[in-house]
């Protein structure tokens, strides 16, 4: 994983203790009724950070931007911007600024109407307003299409106007509801960098809410996987990966292998984890885990070898018989079944075209994989 | 699929039904420029009966309170209507909000004869004076709830973000509606007005319980002269009156497509 291995790098305001957060959540609870939207939540968000709101659907993270925004009123907890407490503050007059899902373009307006709109509201001169329209059309690449309506627009056309529109306040914040949902794959990848780059550029601490993990991992400097109302690990995109907290995390993020099993011996970060079926395995742990106590394997599929050869330097291997290939072009995932019925999957980059592969179905195989490619979790 | 098909019976039953539902307002059209005095009688076409009409004062007087009074009811229908509209749509759930939306509309199926009796009722009981204001104030509480039927069927597809993403950039909420809001669903505010205006247009039997003197519309003149025995100048009225509800229905309808495809095309609610 070539994730933007910004852990050493200088941007790290959360591991700075003397650092003010911009943005910071004190037990906040959302309740509509009886459904508790969000539970008690407290978070710190810094400035020029690039944050990724990241869950499956009805986790509350779309709640979390809408009370930012001003859309919402929390139920508990108050939300400081700045230092300021916000909680009763109407949207209106918020230093933050919201991209819609849908967009939300006004369709009676043209482009840099829309874009000019809040510029309007804050009551600037018109030259003004055309010189900041101007800059922002610039910004996102659209100087040619100033004067058409946004359903003349195509999606993606559409999707920069409301980017532009969303920043042409300059915000401190601004926040972006799954911003790229509507676009294509090819698009939405360079619309991925295209954000990271204006967001470099302009300093404005972006807030993305999305579904997909992929472009969370990409775009973001921090990402906060929320699970049911709560925030289950807020991290950078490189730890949230090869660092999960918990068997939630491992599993919502890429594809992971469990095997649960008990502590036999731990020396340093080492320890050595006996499954039920009586094998011993040896894996990495930051943390001293009790011996005899629970705890679980993870092994990401990418860090499995399969080979018809029992492998000879490796303590960690298994035998099985592969159940299904799953093609998918770049690499190729092996379900590979074990004797005790479970599906362990493994992923190999295809070195060789389609009809030289070596592996195939109903093949008896090993699976082998290094002592620190795994680690331990205890929830 | 044989939808589409031409077939004699479909063609008979088409034919029959516009016959049926045009024929009679056919005649009356044609009987207008009719030059004989006797309504039944053609007598060669001329157009003396629409001169004869302009010249009569008692008629155009008539055309006059009824138009003011379209105009003025109309409009002030369109606004309590799409009020209450928004109220409908948009305040979630509150107290009464099953009885007051059957209080708004209720009026639609209500019958006329009703409503024209307990507005005579009030305005007795009251003591007004009844007259120009009382039939519009009549026709303001019928024609409302039509608006508030145009108005709320728009903006319930109205998607609430752009609403959002106006306050995000700074509106109050006052100016949100103004500037964003209310420019979108004009269309179907519009087409409200020009209903409210309509059925403002060719009401009698309201009309007919709220006048007082000095105060007679179009519909009322119609009927009262019918009784004393027809003459071709109501003809020539009559064909005025289904020129200006004709005009004024299909462009309310021309209006509510037109902003329709206008949206299917930008894809947003």
């Amino acid at each position: 994983m070539a994730a933007s291995g910004n852990t050493s790098d200088v941007f790290a305001p959360w591991n700075d203790a003397s650092a003010t957060p911009l943005i910071r959540f004190e037990g906040v609870t959302k309740r509509y009724g009886d459904f508790t939207a969000i539970d008690n939540l407290t978070l710190d968000i810094y400035e020029r950070e690039f944050y990724a709101l990241l869950g499956p659907s009805g986790c509350g993270k779309t709640t979390l931007l809408r009370l930012l925004a001003g859309f919402e009123e929390a139920t508990e907890g108050r939300i400081l911007i700045g230092g300021k407490d916000i909680s009763k503050v109407p949207p209106n007059q918020r230093p933050v600024n919201m991209m819609f899902q849908s967009y939300a373009l006004f369709p009676h307006m043209s482009v840099a109407k829309n874009i000019g709109f809040g510029l309007k509201q804050e009551g600037r001169s018109k030259d003004e307003i055309a010189q900041r329209v101007a800059e922002m059309l610039t910004l996102v690449q659209l100087q040619e299409f100033a004067k058409r309506k946004p359903h003349q627009l195509s999606g993606g056309q559409r999707q920069r106007v409301a980017l532009a529109r969303s920043l042409a306040k300059n915000p401190k914040l601004l926040l972006l509801d799954e911003p790229l949902g509507a676009l294509d794959k090819k698009l939405r990848e360079r619309t991925q960098f295209e954000l990271m780059n204006l967001q470099e550029k302009l300093g404005v601490t972006f807030m993305i809410v999305t579904h997909d993990q992929e472009e969370a991992m990409t775009v973001a400097s921090r990402i906060a996987i929320m699970d049911k109302g709560i925030v289950a690990q807020v991290d950078t995109p490189a730890m949230i990966y090869e660092a999960p907290k918990n068997r939630y995390v491992s599993d919502f993020i890429g594809d992971v292998n469990f095997i649960e099993g008990t502590v036999t011996a731990q020396q340093d970060h080492e320890i050595t984890l006996q499954s039920a079926a009586g094998q011993d395995f040896i894996l990495h742990s930051d943390k001293p885990l009790a011996i005899s106590s629970t705890a679980w394997l993870a092994i990401r599929p990418e860090k499995i070898a399969v080979s018809k050869e029992p492998p000879e330097d490796r303590r960690n291997k298994l035998q099985g018989i592969v159940d299904d290939i799953a093609y998918s072009g770049s690499i190729s995932t092996y379900h590979v079944r074990l004797s005790n019925g479970d599906l362990i999957k493994a992923q190999m980059t295809n070195q060789r075209r389609l009809s030289n592969r070596a592996i195939t179905w109903e093949d008896n195989v090993w699976l082998s994989w290094t002592d620190t490619a795994a680690i331990a979790l205890t929830e | 699929m044989n939808q589409k098909r031409f077939t004699w019976f479909n063609a008979t039953s088409l034919t029959f039904g516009f016959v049926f539902l045009y024929l009679p307002i056919m005649l009356l059209i044609i009987y207008s420029f009719n030059d004989s005095k006797l309504v039944t009688v053609w007598g060669g076409f001329s157009t003396r009966w629409y001169t004869a009409l302009f010249q009569n004062e008692s008629f155009m007087n008539a055309a006059w309170v009824t138009f003011k009074v379209a105009v003025l009811s109309a409009t002030i229908a369109t606004v309590l209507g799409t009020l209450a509209a928004l109220v409908l749509t948009r305040a979630g759930k509150f107290r009464g909000r099953m009885l007051f939306s059957g209080m708004v509309y209720s009026p639609l199926v209500m019958p006329e004869v009703i409503t024209g009796l307990s507005l005579l009722l009030l305005f007795v009981a009251i003591g007004w004076d009844r007259g120009f204001w009382t039939i519009t104030i009549a026709h303001v509480t019928f024609s409302m709830c039509y608006v508030a039927v145009v108005v709320s069927s728009r903006l319930i597809s109205f998607d609430r973000s752009l609403e959002e993403a106006a306050l995000d950039l700074g509106c109050n909420p006052f100016n949100a509606f103004m500037q964003v809001t209310l420019p979108i669903i004009m269309p179907a505010v519009v087409a409200a007005w020009l209903l409210a205006f309509t059925l403002s247009l060719d009401d009698l039997v309201i009309a007919s319980f709220t006048s007082g003197p000095g105060a007679t519309t179009l519909p009322m003149k119609i009927y009262s002269q019918v009784r004393l025995g027809l003459k071709p100048e109501i003809n020539a009225l009559s064909t005025l009156l289904i020129v200006a509800v004709s005009v004024g229905v299909i462009a309310a309808s021309l209006i509510a497509k037109r902003a329709e495809q206008v949206r299917a095309r930008s894809g947003d609610g």
